[in-house]
């Protein structure tokens, strides 16, 4: 598939979007592969959000990548690299040889991203929880400026045990960032188990909605859902927007899915011709 | 001996940068100046002013720093304060990965410093700060004596691009400088020539340095006094030639002796060969309840105990 790009003069449908996700995901797990192993699970919960964010809602130049006036993108969860590279060679901010290099000496692209190295990444992850503050003072900067762009930030769901997250949740709603839209990868899986177990979330939405946020939640497999959600934001004015993503660990993988063994694995090249079959 | 006098500022260190920046801000658009609930300590004539461009974070350090983090990507010059102790272990991570490591331009000014906080006690001292953020990569340190070096400090700080923690006491500090000289960050400033010991301090410990050589002179010692007011990147030029025009190089900080200005020093001089180091600071100990001027004198910070000592040494 040729190199797609700039999502700001395109508009593409939902039935591309399933293709491009398709083609993310493959990628996805040849270039984990290719790095002898990695985070599946987390990179490919996130592939149609990636998806529907670098092909269809962020508005951005990959030709200059720090446009002012782009719309920022923070993956919080910074170990779906893998995806999020992909996504970004994809969108064609840089080659997609690079991808061949992921976790080799001095790659530019590694388990977690490093914003001077990869072009089109906005903010350098890996520690979690970190991400949501970064947003906000993004928005924030966005306000000061009068500028119209938007901040994306993408946190776990297992990240949002990170008190932090809920310093920057206070924090979004007290400054009225409707600029502002955090997405949750709601896998309900921790490294440890699930998220429930290891340390329970729930009542989650009622936790977001309490702390001022606006709301929705979709299948995060959904294209259509996805999207749709993405361009409703913000879904009210003067508030920050949270979009839960009800997604699969490991999603594509038929015997990773749902499986706490997703969070890192390592496939055998069988394994990964019979998925790239399949997908 | 002859007592040593100094006189006392009318103004701290941290009401003076509340003070500069908020000056500097009429001019420069993009300075913005978060705070983690202490603003009405460091002054709050910026919120008065700049409303706007003012952040308040609550008593959230971690979320502040990362906010400052955001904003620098977006071109902003923020200013965080919150007290030392809190930049540099409460929101340390947050420090190192989300400023240090991506060479944001967030400047994080630390307030009552060492053992400023005084009756405050342990939990508000700062004794690990300055160790902390100079192991850090990318990121710069400057410990100001007085007010003067403060304002200088403040404006060299404005117009370098990249990470940096300013550590600023509570208290009115005595006056160094009386009049106006030239501030570069990373160069130390030789207050006092001499050549049978070297005094190497900063912040508040300056004066206490000056007042050590002035005791020392008495008894005949000729003392070097240096204000190495950026502890990163250290004046290695200067300490090299203490280690080898003087007989010993003490140094004096209100900070743990592991670490901090005292470990910086004796790293270049033990890698010099030269020069034996004394370090004055608080020995490997959690600091107590007290007036500041008790916990000094506690902890052997007094000008009286740094000439005793340094003169026992030489002798």
């Amino acid at each position: 598939m040729a190199e797609v790009g700039r999502s700001k003069v395109e508009k593409l449908g939902v039935e591309e979007l399933k293709e491009i996700a398709r083609e993310v995901r493959r990628r996805t797990v040849q270039t984990l592969h290719g790095a002898g192993g990695g985070h599946y699970g987390g990179s490919l919960s996130v592939v149609e959000a990636l998806t529907a964010l670098y092909f269809r809602v962020l508005r951005y130049d990959s030709s200059n990548p720090s446009w002012e006036e782009r719309d920022r993108f923070v993956l919080s969860k910074g170990h779906a690299c893998a995806s999020f590279s992909v996504a970004l060679s994809m969108a064609g901010f840089f080659p997609g040889e690079w991808l061949e290099s992921f976790n080799k000496f001095e790659s530019p692209l590694g388990v977690h991203p490093d914003m001077h190295k990869i072009p089109g990444c906005d903010m350098s992850t890996g520690s979690l929880g970190h991400g949501l503050p970064v947003g906000v003072g993004m928005a924030i900067a966005g306000k000061f400026d009068g500028k119209g762009y938007r901040v994306f930030v993408m946190v776990g769901d297992g990240e949002c045990q990170e008190g932090s997250i809920w310093e920057a949740a206070m924090a979004a709603a007290h400054h009225r960032l409707d600029n502002l839209v955090c997405m949750v990868d709601r896998n309900m899986l921790n490294l440890d188990g699930p998220t429930e177990e290891v340390m329970k979330l729930e009542p989650f939405t009622k936790k977001w909605e309490s702390f001022g946020w606006c709301l929705r939640c979709v299948d995060g497999h959904d294209m259509g859902q996805v999207v749709e959600a993405l361009e409703s934001v913000p879904f009210c004015e003067g508030k920050p927007s949270v979009i839960i993503l009800n997604t699969i660990k490991g999603k594509g993988i038929p015997f990773l899915e749902g499986k706490v063994s997703s969070h890192y694995s390592k496939l055998t090249d069988e394994q990964v011709s019979q998925v790239l079959a399949t997908l | 001996m002859a007592e040593f006098t100094y006189e006392v500022a009318k103004i701290s260190n941290k009401n003076k940068f509340s003070e500069v920046i908020t000056e500097i801000a009429r001019a420069d658009e993009e300075i913005v100046v978060l705070c983690a609930d202490i603003m009405q300590s460091v002054g709050p004539g910026f919120i008065k002013e700049f409303p706007d461009r003012y952040i308040s974070t609550g008593i959230a350090e971690q979320d502040m720093i990362g906010i400052a983090a955001g904003l620098a990507t977006c071109r902003k010059k923020p200013f965080a304060i919150t007290m030392a102790g809190f930049a540099s272990m409460r929101a340390c991570e947050q420090v190192r990965t989300d400023v240090a490591y991506p060479r944001l331009n967030v400047k994080i000014v630390g307030t009552h410093s060492g053992i400023s906080a005084g009756a405050m006690g342990t939990t508000h001292h700062a004794i690990e700060d300055i160790a902390i953020m100079r192991s850090i990569p990318n990121m710069t340190v400057i410990v100001p004596a007085d007010y003067t070096e403060t304002e200088k400090a403040t404006r060299a700080l404005v117009d370098y691009d990249g990470p940096a923690f300013m550590r600023l006491a509570r208290n009115p500090d005595p006056v160094i400088y009386r009049e106006d000289y030239e501030f570069t960050i990373g160069k130390a400033v030789t207050l006092r020539e001499g050549d049978d010991v070297a005094l190497i301090a900063a912040g508040r410990m300056v004066i206490e340095a000056m007042g050590a050589a002035q005791y020392l002179a008495e008894k005949g010692i000729s003392a070097r006094v240096l204000n190495m007011h950026t502890i990163k990147p250290l004046d290695c030029e200067a300490v090299r030639k203490a280690a080898w025009e003087t007989r010993l190089i003490a140094t004096v900080e209100e900070h743990t002796i592991i670490g901090g200005l005292g470990g910086a020093v004796a790293e270049v001089a033990a890698e010099e060969g030269k020069a034996p180091v004394k370090r004055f600071g608080l020995k490997d100990a959690f600091s107590t309840i007290g007036d500041e001027k008790d916990l000094r004198r506690k902890y052997g910070l007094t000008a009286q105990d740094i000439a005793r000592n340094v003169e026992r040494m030489l002798n």
